[in-house]
This record gives C-alpha cells, structure tokens and sequence, in this order.
C-alpha cells in the first residue's frame, strides 16, 4: 500500500461509498480501523477504507504571518512570561489541534490591541499544563521575573487557571519587596474561539501592570459577563468552578480592585517598593493532607513521614479524629510543624471550641486562622526553607502577605 | 434552471448537548453580556481597526432561560451528543437511503453574529449519498447533518443584539438536496415529501418556526439562497418569482451591456436643488441636517423602472438594510414631490439621453455610503445576477438580505470525541424504521376515509391521533375532519372519547374543535353542551305526555316517541344514548316501576 501524509487529497473506497478529502492525522482516540478526512463541505469525517487512491499531495504549508512590533515612546513596558495554560494556546484551523503560543508575536495575535496599552516584551519560561507544576516551576517564574523586573515596568504571567492560585502564593512568600505588579492571568475558554474569556483578561492585567501596585495578584472575569476583571490578592484567590468564567474568588476577603475600562482598586494594597526582594527557597517536605472520616491513622501517619511539617484540611472549625490527637503530639515533639485548616474553605480555624479541638490545640498543632489550605501549604514550604523552625510556628499564625485576615463580613 | 433544498428540522429529544428541553420559554431568569471576536486567523492579517470595530460595535445580551443551563451560556463544556437525536438523524438518514458515516466527528463553525454563545455552531456529518423518489424522478441528498440551533433573536438595538437561550442548543436536523428541482411545484413536492418523513419519526418539535427551509435557485448564472421559505403552499410562488426575477436582471444585463452603459465613480452634492422642495421626505431629512447626494448612471434610462424591469427596487434593496428609505432614481422622477428639481439635477450632472441617476437623502456619511452600495450593485446589474441571499415576502416576492456567505471555516470540536457508528446499531435502527409516509397513508385509507384526506392527516403528522380514536371509538370520517379543520393543541382523543360517552352528539364535534382551537378549555365547552338540555327531562315529558299510547301499543310505541324526542335532541345528544334511555323509560312504564 501506497504511504499517505497528513494533508494529502485523497479518494477513499469503503463498504458506504467513496469519499473525497484531506487526510487528517488520527485523533487518539479513534479506533484502528479508521481514518479521518476533512470533506470539501469542511466536515470531518471518520471512514473505514478498503482502499486509498491518491489525488493530489499535501502542498507545502505558508507559514503564519509575522507581525512587526514598533517599540513606542511614552508608552510603558511590560513584560509577559508564558508558562502554557489555555490563555497561551492558538488553534490549527486545518486539523483542531491547539499549539502553544511561543512568542510575542503570538499574545499578540491573540489580543493585538495590548499595543495601544503598552510595549510588550514576551517570553515563555516553558510550557506545561499548569496541572503538571511543581515547587520547582515556581522558582523557575520568580528568577524569570527578577529579571524582567529590571527592564519592564509591570508583569503578566499567563498562566493554566487549574493550579494558578498555588503559583500566585508561592510568589506572593518569595518576593518579600517588589518594585512592579506581577499579574497572573488565566482563562477558562481557550483564545481560538470567538467567545474566549482571554481577551479581556490579558488586556485587563496588561492594565493591572501599568499601576502602582507592589504585589502579586490573579486578574480573571469577575462575572459571566465581559464587563469586568477582578483584581484578586494572591495569597487569598482559589478556583471555585470548574469551568465557569468567574471561577475565581477572593475567599474569605474581598478583591482588591476591578478593571473596566479603567483600573480601580477597592481598598488598602502594597505599593510599588524601590527594592525587589527574592528569597527563592521552598522547602518541599511539607504535605497537605485532607481528612476524611473513616481516614485509617497508617494513611494519617505515612502521610507524615519523613516530612518537616503538615497541613491539615480538617472538617468544620478545624479538626480530625481525636484517635489522631496522640500521633499528631509525637510528630509535633519531633519537631513537625502541623497547621490546621477548614475544607469548609469560608470561615476561620477556631480550636477553642469543641474539646477535640482544645486537645489539638494542646498538642500544638497551630489553628491557622482563615487562610486558605493551599495558601497555607506553600507558606510553610517557604518559611520552612528561610526561617529558624523556632520563627516558623509563629509566623504561620502571622500575616505576612494579607493571607490572613481579622474580620469577614456577610459580603 | 436549478432548484436545491436546504431543510431543518427542529427535534423534540433534549438538547443536543445538554439535558434541557427543547422548547421556548418565556420565563427569563436574568442576562448576561458578551462578546465575540473574530479569531486570529479569520483575520488573515491583524486588522487592529477591525478588531476595534468588532469590539466597539457588537455587544450580545443572553437572556438566560428556565430551559438553559451552564451549556448554553458557555460556561460548561458540551456534554456527550445526545443519543437519541443521533438516532433520529440515523432513522431519517436510512429513509434517505443515505450511508451513514462510520465515524461521526461533531465540528465547530464559525458563527460570530451571536446566535452562538460560543461564537461557533456544533455540527457533525451524519450520512451522505442518499435519495427521495419524487413524481419526477430521484432527488439526490448528498449530506445529512446534526446540528444545534441557535439562540432566539429577541430584538436589536444601535450596538446591542438581545437573544434568548431557549432555543439554543436544540437539536436541528438538515437535510441538503442536490439542484435537481426545475420549478416552484417540484420544490413543494420535495420539501412536503421530506417534512414527512421527518414528522414520522414522531420525535420533531411542532409549530410555527419549528422546520425550516432554504431554496437555492439559479438560472445559469449567480446563485440565490431564499432562506426561511417555510410555508410550503407559498414555496411555488416564490419559486417562479426568484426565477423571473433572474431572467429580467439578465435581460437587463444585455441591455446595459449593448447601451454601453457605466457607473461612474462622482458623487454630486444636489442639497441646494432642494430648498424649499415639496417632497416631505427629502424636506424632513434637510431639517435634520442632512444632504441630497447623487450618482450618474450612464445608460440605464428604463431598466431602473419600466415594463418588466425593475432594478431601482434592487437598488433601494440594498440601502434599506442599512436603514436608509429616501432613495429615488431617474426612472419614478418626477413623482413623489419631487418636480422641477429634475431637470435641475440632469443640468448638474450633465445627463444625455438614456441616461438616469440615483439621488439619496440622509446625512451625509450615510449617504456617502448608501451611495457606494448602489454603485456597486448597479454594476453587477452590468454582468446579471449577483450571489444573493434573500428573504421570503408575504406576497410571493422577496427581499435582499445580504451577500451569499462564502464556505463557512469549520474546525474540530475537541471538547467532544469522535462517535463510531458500528453495523450492529445501524442493523437495530434499521429493523425498526417507522413506516414511510406512502405506506401510511395506504393504511388510513382502509380504516375508512379518502385518500386526499389520510394524504393530509399523515402530512401533518396526525396519523397515530386518527388511528387511536378509530381503534377506539370509531368515527373515521368525522375524525378526519376534525383533525384536518383543526390545530395541534387540541386534544382529539379526549373529545372522541366523551362523544362516545355520550356527553355531546356527534353533530357537534366540528364546532367542539374549533372552540378548542380558539382556546376554549374543552372540559368547560362541553359542559355547556351538556346543560343546553336535560335528556331525562325532555325523555320524562314526552313519556308522561304519551302514556296512553304507550299502553295502547306496548313497546312498538318506541318508533313513533323516538321520532318525537329526536325533533327536540337532535344534534344535541348522541341518538343512541336517547333510544337507551327512551327503551328504559317506556319499560319502566311498562312494568308499572
């Protein structure tokens, strides 16, 4: 049999009848027996063949047009970091398949008018799901930041929405001082289609970036509407949806601004310092761990092995099992640090309460207030890695970032 | 001479892509606003202009529906296709004597007017190469597709589109013929013979907006898409009007062409002509600050308006989409209060004999490009028919909409994977098709009625309605009447049974039915029915006031006091309720009861 490629015209025989089209390469998850051609009326169609006459082979393919971009005076500059995610993502119209936006030339395909709003610089650390992150990532975007910094006046980090709220507080910790905003920006419905949510989002943090804030923030939809932005601290923002557009939320606290049109902030937020402070070190012994009834204490106890310190997602006000009180006690004695949260995710921490509370309490595990789990997990991988263990306990309990906030309100 | 068919039909399965009903709804929850933007490359090179304009112009507001979810706003990815729909679209697919694909591969096109939230149609290639037998021959249905209708257009301010999402999502079957139909009667056959094949499957949505048709027709040059030609009694009309339509604009096109004829590029400035001029139109756009721009058309003296031709109606076709109604041309002038400036106009631009001009009043970029739409088109009027997409008018003609839209680009929809179609799940739907029209009809026949008649109730879809009431009430031919003299919403079982109940004679069921379709509650215009007249009543006084006949003559006295108690309940009650109770009455006498 005759070799066929991707984008050859074909005739196709099969038991139905001919048909007549593009050879496609196989998605994976058609059967063996099939091909796939894309017919002259523009439909994909799966065939099985009996045989294959070739018409006419591929033609070369144009490559994409290029876009020249005009460095303009009076205008700032900012820096865009690509990391991969949905937001950095364009479409192959000839055979679905999404690729990687690789340069600057690529946001700005996506949303050309970013120019009118400043000088872009664009670059992509790499480009993994944001699903595949690791602490290693982390400081792979904060040294890459570092060294924006000092040729940019704000920073867009496009970003996968699955794991961005982690990325956010790893380095809301690792930049103690920051001269520029450093905005993670996501989207929830990829930029080849005609109702993507990355348009607005990548212009509205492009905007976020040209301000005098001094602080790492997640620019996303504030509703299902494309009126609106929110700015959300990165230490308080987790993904609340699965798919929605405004799927991200400022918990127990409110976002600090909004964009519209224009920029708007809310309430109190750092501003822009002289000096960019980095302390790069995560220390990745840290587990974060979800309780669940009937969770057997080897599961509790193999989880805590060989860790420097724990972070427990207990139920209600902040608890687990009292059975667990004696292990928790002996890992706490041999130096563990383990912070208590709430899966309730709204709400603070209170061990005073309930008795297995106190006895948790007693065992010195630490209620960490209203911050977040995930929040709470990446701030002890930082301050386990540049803090004596004694400084540690109490700076969990401790704001440092506006992770933790004293009074909530009724919205 | 071509005629194609382009049907949707909307089905009554779920969405296809979600778990709502497939119906309208009136209950609005709340809104959301949206935009969509051309993706990159429909844009070929970036237009930042162009984005702008996008961006600027078009704002879509969702009204969002007891009947729409996460799905149709967007919000959530498509779930699974739905099974049944594809199983319709497989059942009419083999009554097509279509082949159905082996694998089915749901695509997404482009679509950025907003009837998509997306900003994209879901649709998938379900068979292709199928037929219909027709009086005159096979009609060739190269594709057979499923795909989801778009939102409901609410209405349409300056920037603003509002669309209802009660409508989105519903699954759409579309059937395209080949061009293998001459006139408007073979397009109705097609299109009545398919609708039916539809409607048998029991499973499409019924009622006003339900299916619709497109008509493709050309006569050898261009290509003219009527679209929403949905009244089948309509279809030959508008038909044969598209087609002497194209044959004029062809003779005109010869005509210009042996003139010579031309359109120049100059644009006149006439405001001064019209000081002071009687035309209200003209006057009430100069109040507002407007001008009277024109253009020379070289040679088309008598064609814009003259005999059988008409192209000034084509002309002030193409500015009355955007909204500009003060258009005339030299072939209505003078007319309209519009006099003496004529000849001050052929002055200013210099006209000769046989030539003709365009004047349009409104403000002046508008105007401006008013002006250019009707150069343009006055030169395709040069070369003949222009592509077209056409609306359908009440009286048979049909309107300019917009140009013909290039191939729509399709691309995969990877948030659904493909769905193989095996030869066993064929083989099962296959055993078990509904029967096709012909042979229902046939069987309607032997339950008793005419021909045109079982043609009409399998037509309209209300074969399985007639046959259960015949089965159990009898009736036909009173049955058949009903059905076709009325409307969907009218329980016909219901009232066929209380007919056989007795609660009315059959005389009244035509004046039940239309009642129903009126909206009367059926329960309440048979109640009046009902009290009109007291059967025992009526049975009691004439059995009390003909005792001594009845013990004269015993039970022959039945015949004669039948005839005197139908005098006063004929058409009012059953006559075999009556004759029960009268035999009962007359016996109880009897037996001195």
């Amino acid at each position: 049999m005759q070799e066929f490629q991707e984008g050859d015209y074909v005739e196709v025989k099969t038991k139905k009848g001919v048909f007549r089209g593009v050879l496609l390469p196989k998605p994976k998850f058609s059967d063996d027996d099939i091909i796939v051609i894309k017919m002259d009326n523009g439909y994909n169609v799966g065939v099985v063949p009996e045989e294959i006459r070739l018409l006419r082979r591929a033609e070369k393919r144009e490559a994409r047009r290029e876009i020249k971009v005009k460095f303009r005076e009076g205008l700032p500059t900012v820096s865009i970091i690509g990391t991969g995610g949905t937001i950095a993502s364009y479409v192959d119209y000839r055979t679905g398949a999404v690729h990687p936006a690789l340069s600057a030339e690529d946001f700005l395909f996506t949303v050309p008018e970013i120019v009118e709003e400043a000088n872009i610089r664009a670059s992509v650390v790499f480009n993994i799901l944001s699903e595949d992150m690791k602490p290693e990532h982390w400081i792979t975007i904060a040294r890459k930041i570092k060294d924006e910094a000092e040729k940019s006046d704000g920073i867009v980090v496009p970003h996968g929405t699955d794991t961005m709220s982690y990325t956010a507080a790893a380095l809301s910790f690792m930049f103690e001082k920051l001269p520029l905003p450093v905005v993670l920006v996501g989207s929830q419905r990829s930029s080849d289609r005609p109702s993507s949510d990355a348009y607005l989002n990548l212009i509205s943090a492009v905007k976020v970036a040209k301000t005098d804030l001094g602080e790492v923030v997640v620019v996303m939809h504030a509703s299902s509407s494309d009126d609106r932005c929110a700015i959300h601290r990165g230490t308080r923002v987790r993904k609340m949806h699965t798919s929605r557009r405004d799927a991200f939320e400022s918990v127990n606290s409110m976002p600090i601004g909004e964009v519209s049109d224009k920029v708007r902030f809310f309430r109190e937020y750092r501003r822009r310092d002289d000096d960019l402070v980095l302390r790069d070190r995560l220390d990745e012994k840290v587990s974060l761990i979800y309780y669940y009834p009937g969770m057997p204490l080897e599961v509790m106890e193999r989880m805590l092995e060989g860790m420097h310190g724990a972070v427990i997602m207990g139920t209600g006000l902040g608890h687990v099992a009292s059975e667990f009180v004696p292990l928790l006690r002996e890992k706490i004695r041999d130096g563990m640090v383990i912070g208590m949260t709430t899966q309730c995710i709204y709400g603070r921490v209170n061990l005073n309460v309930y008795s297995t509370g106190r006895e948790l309490k007693h065992a010195g595990v630490i209620p960490l207030e209203d911050m977040l789990p995930e929040v709470a997990y990446v701030k002890l991988m930082w301050l386990l890695a540049n803090y004596e263990p004694e400084d540690v306990t109490h700076l969990m309990r401790e704001n440092l970032r506006g992770e933790i906030e004293k009074r909530r309100f009724l919205k | 001479m071509k005629c194609g068919l382009e049907i949707h039909q909307q089905l009554s399965t779920k969405k296809l892509f979600c778990d709502c009903d497939s119906r309208l709804s009136e209950e609005v929850k709340g809104t959301v606003t949206r935009i969509l933007r051309p993706t990159q490359s429909e844009m070929g090179e970036i237009d930042r202009a162009a984005v702008e304009e996008s961006i600027k112009k078009r704002r879509f507001v969702y009204e969002i529906t007891d009947n729409s979810c996460l799905v149709e706003l967007d919000e959530e990815p498509p779930h699974d296709l739905n099974r049944e729909a594809l199983e319709v679209a497989i059942q009419v697919a083999l009554m097509l004597n279509a082949k159905i694909v082996d694998e089915i591969h749901v695509m997404r096109k482009i679509v950025i007017d907003g009837s998509n939230t997306s900003g994209f149609q879901r649709t998938a290639l379900i068979a292709v190469d199928g037929y219909l037998e027709t009086s005159f021959g096979k009609v060739r249905i190269p594709t057979i597709c499923l795909e989801e209708e778009a939102a409901r257009k609410i209405e349409e301010r300056d920037n603003v589109v509002v669309y209802r999402l009660d409508r989105l999502g519903i699954p759409l079957i579309e059937i395209s013929t080949a061009p293998d139909m001459e006139n408007g009667a073979q397009v109705k056959e097609v299109a009545e013979k398919i609708g039916m094949i539809l409607r048998a499957t029991r499973k499409v949505r019924r009622g006003a907006g339900t299916i619709r048709q497109d008509i493709n027709i050309s006569t050898g040059q261009g290509r003219v898409e009527i679209k929403g030609a949905s009244r089948l009694n309509m279809i030959p009309k508008w038909v044969d009007n598209e087609i002497q339509r194209q044959e004029m604009l062809k003779k005109i096109a010869e005509i210009l062409r042996e003139r010579k004829a031309e359109v120049p590029d100059d644009i006149y400035d006439l405001t001064d002509i019209f000081e002071g001029t009687k035309s209200r139109i003209i006057e009430k756009e100069l109040k507002k600050g407007g001008r009277v721009l024109g253009i020379k058309l070289v040679g088309f003296r008598g064609v814009l308006k003259g005999g059988e031709f008409r192209l000034g109606r084509e002309l002030a076709d193409r500015v009355r989409v955007i909204g500009i109604k003060g258009l005339f041309h030299g072939d209505e002038l003078p007319g309209y209060g519009i006099e003496e400036e004529v000849e001050e106009i052929k002055k200013r631009m210099d006209l000769r004999e046989g030539d003709s001009f365009v004047i349009i009043a409104a403000q002046e970029d508008k105007a401006r490009i008013a002006l250019e739409r009707v150069k343009e088109r006055a030169r395709m009027a040069l070369v003949g028919v222009p592509d077209e997409t056409r609306a359908p008018r009440d009286d048979g003609s049909s309107r300019y909409l917009r140009p013909l839209p290039g191939a729509a680009r399709m691309y995969p929809e990877t948030d659904i994977p493909p769905i193989r179609i095996d030869e066993e799940y064929i083989r099962r739907i296959a055993a078990n098709l509904p029967k096709m029209p012909e042979e229902r009809v046939k069987e309607l026949v032997e339950m008793g009625i005419s021909r045109q008649d079982a043609f009409q109730i399998v037509r309209d879809g209300m074969d399985d309605v007639f046959e259960e009431i015949v089965k159990r009430y009898g009736y036909p031919t009173i049955a058949a009447r009903a059905i076709i003299n009325g409307c969907d919403e009218v329980d016909y079982i219901r009232i066929f049974q209380m007919l056989h109940e007795g609660k009315f004679a059959k005389e009244a069921v035509d004046d039940i039915v239309l009642r129903a379709c009126n909206g009367e509650p059926l329960e309440k215009i048979v109640e009046s029915y009902a009290s009109k007249v007291d059967v025992d009543a009526v049975i009691d006084g004439i059995v009390r006031e003909k005792e001594d006949l009845i013990r004269e003559r015993g039970e022959a006295a039945f015949k004669p006091l039948m005839g005197l108690v139908m005098k006063e309940l004929r058409g009012k009650v059953d006559g075999r309720i009556v004759s029960e109770k009268l035999r009962k009455k007359i016996g109880e006498l009897l037996s001195g009861a």
